[in-house]
C-alpha cells in the first residue's frame, strides 16, 4: 500500500495541488524531518491534510500520519478503505467509550518515530474560521512532554474548497510554519500557549473573509 | 522558424547573459542588501523568458497553451486577492472554463467568436448563473469584478496568443511568431526601462496618488527607448513600415504604462503590495502581465488593421 500512497500522491495529490492551490509557505524549513514530531494545522479543508502530506518527500510519506475522526472516516466502507490505505490515517474516536484509551494507539506512532498531522480545532468548521482547540492534544503532548509541536497556520484551502462541498475552485493559498511548542508543564497553560501561537500567525499572515 | 526569428531569440538569450553579467558585477563591485532580490528578480527572467522561448520555438499549439496557462494563473490570483462571495464558487468556476474555450476559438483561428466570447457571451452568462444562484447581496459588485478579472486576464491576454492564429503570410518577415515575440519582447522591455530610466533620473511624479514609483523621466525615457528600439526591431520581425513602426512603440510605451498602474491601482484599493509571491524577485504573476493586459489588445488591433 505503501507503493499505492506514493503514486497517488505523485501522480494526482502533487500535480492536482500545484495547479489548483499553489501554496505559498513561509518557513517550510521549520517543519520537522524526522519524528517523532506533530504538525498542529488549524483546519478549514479535506485539502489541509492532502498539503502538509504533499510537503514531504514521498520516501518519508509513509511517516506522516493524519490523525482523523473515526466516526466520520470510517463510516463508509470505501472512504475507509482509502483513509486507512492510501492516507495512513490514524483513526480517532472523538467520543471512547468508557474504558478504551483514546490515544494509545496514537502515542505508539509517536513512539515509533512517526510524525503526525494533528487538527486540534477538531473539525474543519465554518471555513477560513478559527474555532477553540480542543484539548485532546494536550493529552497527548502530557504522554509525550518531549516531542514537538509545530504549530501551522493555512489559509485559503477553506476557499478552495469549504466543508459541504465537492467541488474545488482555484485559489493560490498561504501557510505558515512556526518554530516547536513543547510541554508546558500542565494542560491549560500548554493549551493557552497553543491558542496564542494560532493567534500569532494568524495575526502575522491576516484572516481571510468571504464577502 | 524564419531566420528573422532564430537571430531575435538569440538576441534575447544574449540580453539575459548581459542581465546576469551585469548582475554579478554590480554584487561583485558594489554589494548591497538588495542583491538578493536582484538575483531572484534575474533567474524568474531567465525562467519566463525560458518557457516562452521554449513553446514559441516548439509550435503554435504550445504556445497557445502557454498563454492559456498564464491566463489561469492570472485569473487565480486575481480571485485570489479580491474579496468573493462563498455564494459564487460555482459561478468563479465557469469563469475559469471559460479560458480553454476562449484559447481554443483561438487554436481554431476563429476570430469572429474569440472577440465576441468573453465580452458578449460570458458578460450575459455568469449575471445569469449567479442569479440561479440567487444571492442578490453585493450582486452588482461581484458580477462587475468577476467581468473585470476575466476581461483583464482573459480576453486582454488572449490577444497576444491570437497573433499566433494570423495567417504567416501577413508577416513574410518572420511569420505571426515574429509578430507575438516583438510584442512581449517590447512590452517587457518597456517595464524594464521605465523603472530604469525611473532610477536614473526620476524626480517628478506622474500619478502620486497611484504609483509613487512611477516619475514622468521613467515614463518619458521609456517610451522614448522603446519605440526607438520598435522602430529597429520591427522590419525583422513585423510588416510593420514607414511610420508604422513609430505609432507600435508609443502604442506598446504608454500602453504598458497605463497597464502597469492599473494594476497598482487595484492593488492600492485592496491594501496589499504584490499581486502574488509566484515569480521570486517580481511578485505576483498579475505584477508581470499587467502591461501586457493593454498592449497585447491595442498592439493586436494596430497590425490587424493595418495588414490582415
Amino acid at each position: 500500500m505503501r507503493a499505492l500512497q506514493a503514486i497517488f500522491f505523485l501522480l494526482i495529490v502533487r500535480p492536482f495541488l500545484a495547479l489548483v492551490l499553489g501554496v505559498n509557505l513561509r518557513h517550510a524549513e521549520r517543519l520537522p524531518q524526522t519524528g517523532p514530531a506533530i504538525l498542529a494545522a488549524n483546519h478549514n479543508s479535506h485539502l489541509d491534510t492532502l498539503l502538509l502530506m504533499s510537503l514531504y518527500p514521498l520516501a518519508k510519506l509513509s511517516h506522516v500520519r493524519p490523525v482523523a475522526a473515526a466516526d466520520y472516516f470510517l463510516k463508509n466502507p470505501f472512504i475507509a478503505w482509502f483513509a486507512l490505505n492510501i492516507m495512513h490515517i490514524l483513526p480517532l474516536a472523538r467520543r471512547p467509550k468508557p474504558g478504551q484509551p483514546p490515544l494509545a494507539h496514537i502515542e505508539a506512532a509517536l513512539a515509533a518515530g512517526d510524525i503526525l498531522i494533528l487538527f486540534p480545532e477538531g473539525s474543519r468548521g465554518e471555513p477560513e474560521k478559527r474555532s477553540a482547540l480542543k484539548s485532546g492534544i494536550a493529552h497527548l503532548m502530557e504522554a509525550a512532554p518531549t516531542v514537538p509541536v509545530i504549530p501551522i497556520y493555512l489559509r485559503g484551502l477553506g476557499k478552495a474548497l469549504p466543508k459541504g462541498d465537492w467541488l474545488p475552485i482555484p485559489f493560490f493559498a498561504d501557510g505558515w510554519v512556526d518554530e516547536p511548542l513543547v510541554w508546558q508543564g500542565e494542560r491549560a497553560a500548554t493549551m493557552r500557549a497553543l491558542e496564542a501561537r494560532f493567534a500569532a500567525l494568524e495575526s502575522e499572515g491576516g484572516a481571510l473573509t468571504w464577502e | 522558424m524564419p531566420l528573422n526569428l532564430q537571430y531575435a531569440l538569440c538576441g534575447i538569450l544574449a540580453l539575459l547573459v548581459l542581465g546576469t553579467v551585469f548582475t554579478a558585477l554590480k554584487k561583485w563591485l558594489q554589494p548591497g542588501p538588495g542583491d538578493r532580490e536582484l538575483w531572484l528578480r534575474m533567474r524568474s527572467w531567465w525562467i519566463m523568458a525560458g518557457l516562452f522561448m521554449l513553446a514559441i520555438a516548439v509550435d503554435r499549439t504550445l504556445s497557445i497553451v502557454f498563454f492559456a496557462l498564464v491566463s489561469f494563473l492570472a485569473l487565480k490570483e486575481y480571485f485570489s486577492i479580491i474579496p468573493t462571495r462563498r455564494a459564487d464558487r460555482r459561478v468563479l468556476f465557469w469563469a475559469y472554463a471559460a479560458i480553454p474555450v476562449q484559447y481554443f476559438w483561438i487554436y481554431d483561428a476563429w476570430f469572429g467568436m474569440f472577440i465576441i466570447f468573453i465580452p458578449v457571451y460570458l458578460f450575459l452568462f455568469i449575471p445569469l448563473k449567479m442569479v440561479i444562484v440567487g444571492e442578490t447581496q453585493g450582486f452588482l459588485r461581484a458580477a462587475g469584478t468577476l467581468h473585470w478579472g476575466l476581461m483583464t486576464t482573459v480576453f486582454s491576454l488572449s490577444h497576444a496568443a491570437f497573433l499566433l492564429a494570423l495567417p504567416d503570410s501577413g508577416n513574410p518577415a518572420a511569420g505571426s511568431a515574429g509578430l507575438l515575440l516583438f510584442l512581449i519582447f517590447l512590452t517587457q522591455f518597456n517595464d524594464v526601462m521605465q523603472f530604469v530610466w525611473g532610477k536614473l533620473a526620476g524626480r517628478r511624479r506622474v500619478i502620486p496618488k497611484v504609483s509613487p514609483g512611477k516619475t514622468v523621466a521613467g515614463f518619458v525615457g521609456g517610451v522614448a527607448t522603446t519605440t526607438l528600439v520598435a522602430w529597429l526591431a520591427a522590419p525583422w520581425l513585423t510588416p510593420l513600415a514607414g511610420w508604422q513602426p513609430i505609432a507600435a512603440g508609443l502604442i506598446i510605451g504608454i500602453g504598458g504604462f497605463v497597464g502597469d498602474v492599473t494594476v497598482s491601482a487595484l492593488k492600492r484599493d485592496l491594501g496589499i503590495k504584490d499581486s502574488g509571491s509566484l515569480i521570486p524577485g517580481h511578485g505576483g504573476i498579475l505584477d508581470r502581465v499587467d502591461s501586457l493586459t493593454y498592449t497585447a489588445p491595442l498592439f493586436f488591433h494596430f497590425v490587424y488593421y493595418l495588414h490582415y
